[in-house]
């Protein structure tokens, strides 16, 4: 039998009566007695918090950090000013996807944050190319604890709780912070399309943090969120997730990830076999689908014109705050473009939909 | 975790439950169903005038987890489809076996119901799955 690891919060999730599964390699929870929708709801029109630390995080430090950056992903850091955040991917040379991470700019230091489900692969992969470079990097998501507080009451919840004024924390930057007492990284980040933050701290202070944001949020509304709403809420907004909409058998052009890449910062591993996809427009792209037809598009379901099947669902469910069933999906040229008719195959009979303008759900940050 | 049960009704192995009501025999999912199911977004169901047998899958429930087939209680005809949940679906988490029955059926054989569990055994039954 499989083991699964347990965040510092299990406790509290069984307690909060949490519908635990495995999850990443974590049992976490799917969601609590309120619902997912509801959970959805609360972090779209007060504050969500969420368990996130089956998310790791690497700590890179040395002569040589920011020249290793360069060589190993697309952005070019040497635009990012200390305290910037910055989303990007590791590729590997055929231009396939290793994982996506975000990357802190700190004083002395940087910061990558890595999928769960990624963790080793990266760090082996960035251990492999670090050889030539005067730097190191550490694993440090073991001792490091993550939380995430998003939503429209996400700032006045952890004001309350810091003499630091949040309104220096502009979006995609971040600080080290007090929060009663804790110290704490914050980054103005999230994948909920809600403005927001992402904690990180000592992992010993995880339940203590966890209540404090609980009972400081609850006159505003804020509700735990499980996995189902973290879900919905980054499908609306088109956010990507790994093994869904991006994997090691598809590209960044075809994820529609290519404004991350520069083209002029010199070489980058993948940077070549991207450039190529890039100019020859080839590979499936990522489209919207809505539902014209009755029905709940679903992760794998093919994707077909008339009978020829010619693509598939990464991801598709009644999207909670628009009220539509929609769906993200592969498709080739030219059935990327928008207005165009297509079947989804659900439970193996054609139901129509028509390719629609992502994101879904415009990122508050985005308005 | 508690459910309700009606304890007018009878269930079968796959949580579907079946009430008689005169001579219509009303079907939905229980609430141990829709309760494992999580927030239920869409259900597709028979059309009327559908001759079912007992155990075919005639209707879909789908959650924002999963699909799932909802199968014909009994054998007979469709005579009632509840189109109210096509456009709340959410119903079905409300009011399982009030407002959001699925359909009803003109039983071919009335003596079909008495071979589905009774609440007492369903309860059982339920108890030990979650075990």
């Amino acid at each position: 039998m499989t083991e699964y690891k347990r965040t510092a919060l299990y406790n509290q999730h069984v307690a909060m009566g949490g519908r635990m599964v495995p999850f990443a390699g974590y049992e976490l929870p799917v969601q609590y007695p309120t619902g997912p929708n509801a959970e959805h709801k609360a972090t779209r029109t007060a504050a969500g918090l969420f368990d996130i630390d089956h998310m790791g995080q690497f700590r890179l430090v040395g002569p040589d950090a920011e020249l290793f950056l360069q060589y190993v992903q697309p952005r070019d850091v040497s635009q990012m000013k200390v305290w910037d955040a910055e989303y990007s991917y590791l590729c590997y040379a055929d231009g396939t996807i290793i994982d996506d991470i975000f990357i802190y700019r700190l004083p002395d230091e940087w910061m990558i944050v890595v999928n769960a489900d990624n963790r080793a692969k990266d760090l082996f992969w960035l251990d492999t190319h670090i050889v030539n470079f005067d730097c190191d990097l550490v694993d440090i998501s073991d001792p490091t604890y993550m939380l995430a507080l998003q939503g429209p009451k996400a700032q006045a919840i952890l004001q309350k709780l810091t003499d630091f004024d949040l309104d220096q924390v502009g979006f995609h930057t971040a600080a080290r912070i007090q929060v009663a007492g804790i110290e704490t990284l914050i980054g103005a980040t999230g994948y909920t399309g809600e403005y927001g933050y992402e904690l990180f701290f000592p992992e010993e202070k995880a339940v203590a943090m966890w209540e404090l944001l609980l009972e400081t949020g609850a006159d505003d509304g804020l509700l735990a969120n499980g996995l189902a709403a973290r879900d919905s809420l980054r499908f609306e907004a088109c956010l990507p997730l790994y093994g869904h909409e991006i994997t090691a058998e598809l590209e960044p052009m075809g994820a529609r990830l290519g404004w991350v890449c520069d083209w002029d910062k010199g070489p980058w591993l993948g940077r070549e076999a991207v450039l190529k996809n890039k100019l020859e427009k080839s590979g499936l792209l990522l489209v919207g689908l809505e539902m014209i037809d009755r029905g709940v598009p679903r992760e794998h379901y093919d994707v077909a014109v008339g009978d020829e099947v010619i693509g598939w669902v990464t991801t598709g469910m009644k999207a909670p705050t628009l009220g539509k069933f929609l769906a993200m999906a592969y498709v080739p040229r030219p059935y990327n473009r928008l207005g165009t008719e297509l079947n989804v195959l659900i439970r193996n009979k054609p139901k129509k939909a028509v390719v629609v303008k992502r994101p879904f759900y415009t990122p508050a940050y985005r308005r | 975790m508690s459910y309700t049960f009606d304890a007018n009704a009878r269930y079968t192995e796959t949580d579907e439950y079946a009430r008689l009501e005169g001579d219509v025999v009303v079907c939905g999912i229980s609430d141990y169903a829709q309760h494992s199911l999580s927030d239920i977004v869409y259900v597709e169901l028979p059309a009327e005038g559908d001759i079912v047998a007992k155990g075919d899958a005639i209707a879909v429930v789908e959650s924002v987890k999963a699909a799932a087939d909802v199968s014909a209680p009994i054998s007979g005809e469709i005579v009632a489809v509840n189109e109210i949940l096509d456009d709340s679906p959410e119903l079905v988490n409300e009011d399982p076996f009030g407002e959001a029955w699925f359909f009803k059926i003109i039983p071919a054989d009335l003596g079909e119901l008495d071979d589905l569990m009774d609440a007492a055994a369903y309860e059982a039954y339920v108890v030990e799955r979650e075990a």
